[in-house]
């Protein structure tokens, strides 16, 4: 088990900077985040970007936002868990919170700070009747292990890369693989949209264009799946598989299931120190609203001072907080 | 067409069509535009063409922002796209695009 003052989830600029705010504090930070890198989305989606409207910074590339951030809160020393998600909250009788990560990982803190941004990117569920029911009994959104498909029947959906790349992939593991895709065309990845259309002229795999997914029959596990062809006429196709591979949507994830008050998966907050409903848990950043919110770094930054002063009760009842200034004392490392 | 307004008429997915009118001279998305006027458009990723949900189809022929490569790939992974399919937050509000029509989709979640 990690012991922590404050566990902050998600590692992005804003989550990296709540830790020098609560370092000023003498509050010891770690940091969850489930991408495998930290930074968030600066790292993640726009490293060599260009960012304007950070405070001092005429102009600063987003990776090296993060780094510097990372730099600046060195003296502070926090710890961080990479590449899982916080899945569950349990609130201890000390008042303090127990999460725990899909990987198990266990972390006690006083205070939980939620810096998610957009949330986690997860698959994206196409509206197709049946098609929660067979979830984990032959569907899935994510191919792990793909020798798990070695002599089966396969049915992927998608246009994107993923759904072209795993069509060409399980070609040659799989019994039979058919590819459905709404459009004619492919915009994306030219080479591997030609090789998909080869192989299909080769016989090697089925490709069903102009067709949409239409629903998801079976008993117990997946039997096959209806789907409609350009004239709307349902074709039913055996399968033991179906992966529909939509891309990746930021969604709260876990979080909803936590009990605080969210408004279009945004958690809502008191603007006096970005606490939510439950006592001990704040949300800064991105994933955050309240009126005149906007989504900004530099808000995100403000909401994490404010964040600190009122984290602090939590973290030392008996002390009382008195605000120094970085310039009259330093940073003092610990 | 008035000075710096143009009007784009826009199928909410409850059905409803109605006629919006929108500045030229403030740099905004269609996104944007769709989102002040009160159109139930989450908008998660703030117009970064990360997560679709500004998702629209274009039903006449104007000429509108070219598409990016980040666009077509997010295109190209929606359940419920089709060749009219544009991210709204990635098509600029200008001149050209006074009396576009539009069918708001969402991410077809």
């Amino acid at each position: 088990m990690i012991k922590t003052d404050i566990c902050i989830i998600g590692a992005g600029p804003v989550g990296l900077f709540a830790v020098f705010e609560a370092g000023l504090l003498k509050m010891r930070c770690h940091l969850i985040d489930v991408l495998p890198q930290i930074g968030g989305q600066l790292s993640e989606i726009y490293p060599r970007k260009p960012i304007y409207d950070i405070p001092g910074y005429p102009t600063i590339d987003a990776q090296d936002l993060v780094d510097n951030l990372m730099e600046q809160i060195k003296p502070f020393h926090p710890t961080f868990t990479i590449g899982e998600r916080v899945e569950s909250i349990d609130k201890q009788e000390d008042g303090s919170f127990n999460l725990t990560s899909n990987e198990g990982t266990q972390i006690n803190a006083k205070v939980i700070v939620i810096a998610a941004g957009l949330g986690s990117f997860e698959p994206r569920k196409p509206v197709v009747k049946g098609l929660s029911d067979f979830e984990g009994k032959g569907v899935t959104y994510m191919v792990k292990n793909p020798e798990a498909y070695r002599d089966k029947k396969v049915v992927l959906a998608g246009g994107g890369d993923s759904a072209l790349d795993w069509t060409i992939f399980l070609a040659d593991i799989a019994k039979e693989v058919t590819l459905v895709h709404r459009s004619d065309s492919f915009r994306g990845a030219p080479d591997s949209a030609e090789k998909v259309f080869n192989m299909a002229s080769e016989g090697k795999i089925r490709l069903l264009l102009q067709s949409n997914l239409n629903s998801v029959q079976g008993n117990g596990s997946i039997q096959s799946v209806g789907i409609l062809d350009k004239d709307k006429n349902e074709i039913f196709l055996e399968t033991d598989t179906l992966i529909p591979l939509f891309g990746l949507s930021p969604k709260l994830g876990p979080i909803a299931d936590w009990g605080l008050n969210v408004d279009k998966s945004a958690i809502e907050v008191n603007t006096v120190d970005y606490s939510t409903n439950i006592p001990g848990i704040f949300a800064i950043g991105d994933i955050n609203t309240y009126p005149g919110k906007l989504k900004l770094i530099l808000c995100g930054f403000h909401e994490g001072a404010l964040m600190a002063q009122s984290a602090f009760k939590y973290v030392y009842p008996n002390q009382k907080l008195s605000f120094k200034y970085t310039t009259v004392n330093g940073i003092n490392e610990f | 067409m008035q000075d710096n307004l143009v009007t784009i008429t826009v199928e909410g997915l409850d059905g409803k069509i109605e006629d919006i009118l929108s500045p030229t001279d403030m740099n905004l998305s269609l996104m944007e535009v769709l989102k002040a006027s009160e159109y139930d458009i989450l908008a998660t990723c703030g117009g970064m063409a990360l997560c679709a949900t500004c998702h629209v189809e274009v039903l006449n022929d104007v000429e509108l922002t070219e598409m990016e490569d980040a666009e077509m790939d997010m295109l190209d992974t929606l359940p419920n796209a089709g060749v009219n399919s544009r991210l709204s937050c990635q098509i600029r509000i200008n001149d050209e695009i006074d009396g576009l029509k539009i069918k708001i989709l969402g991410s077809g979640e």
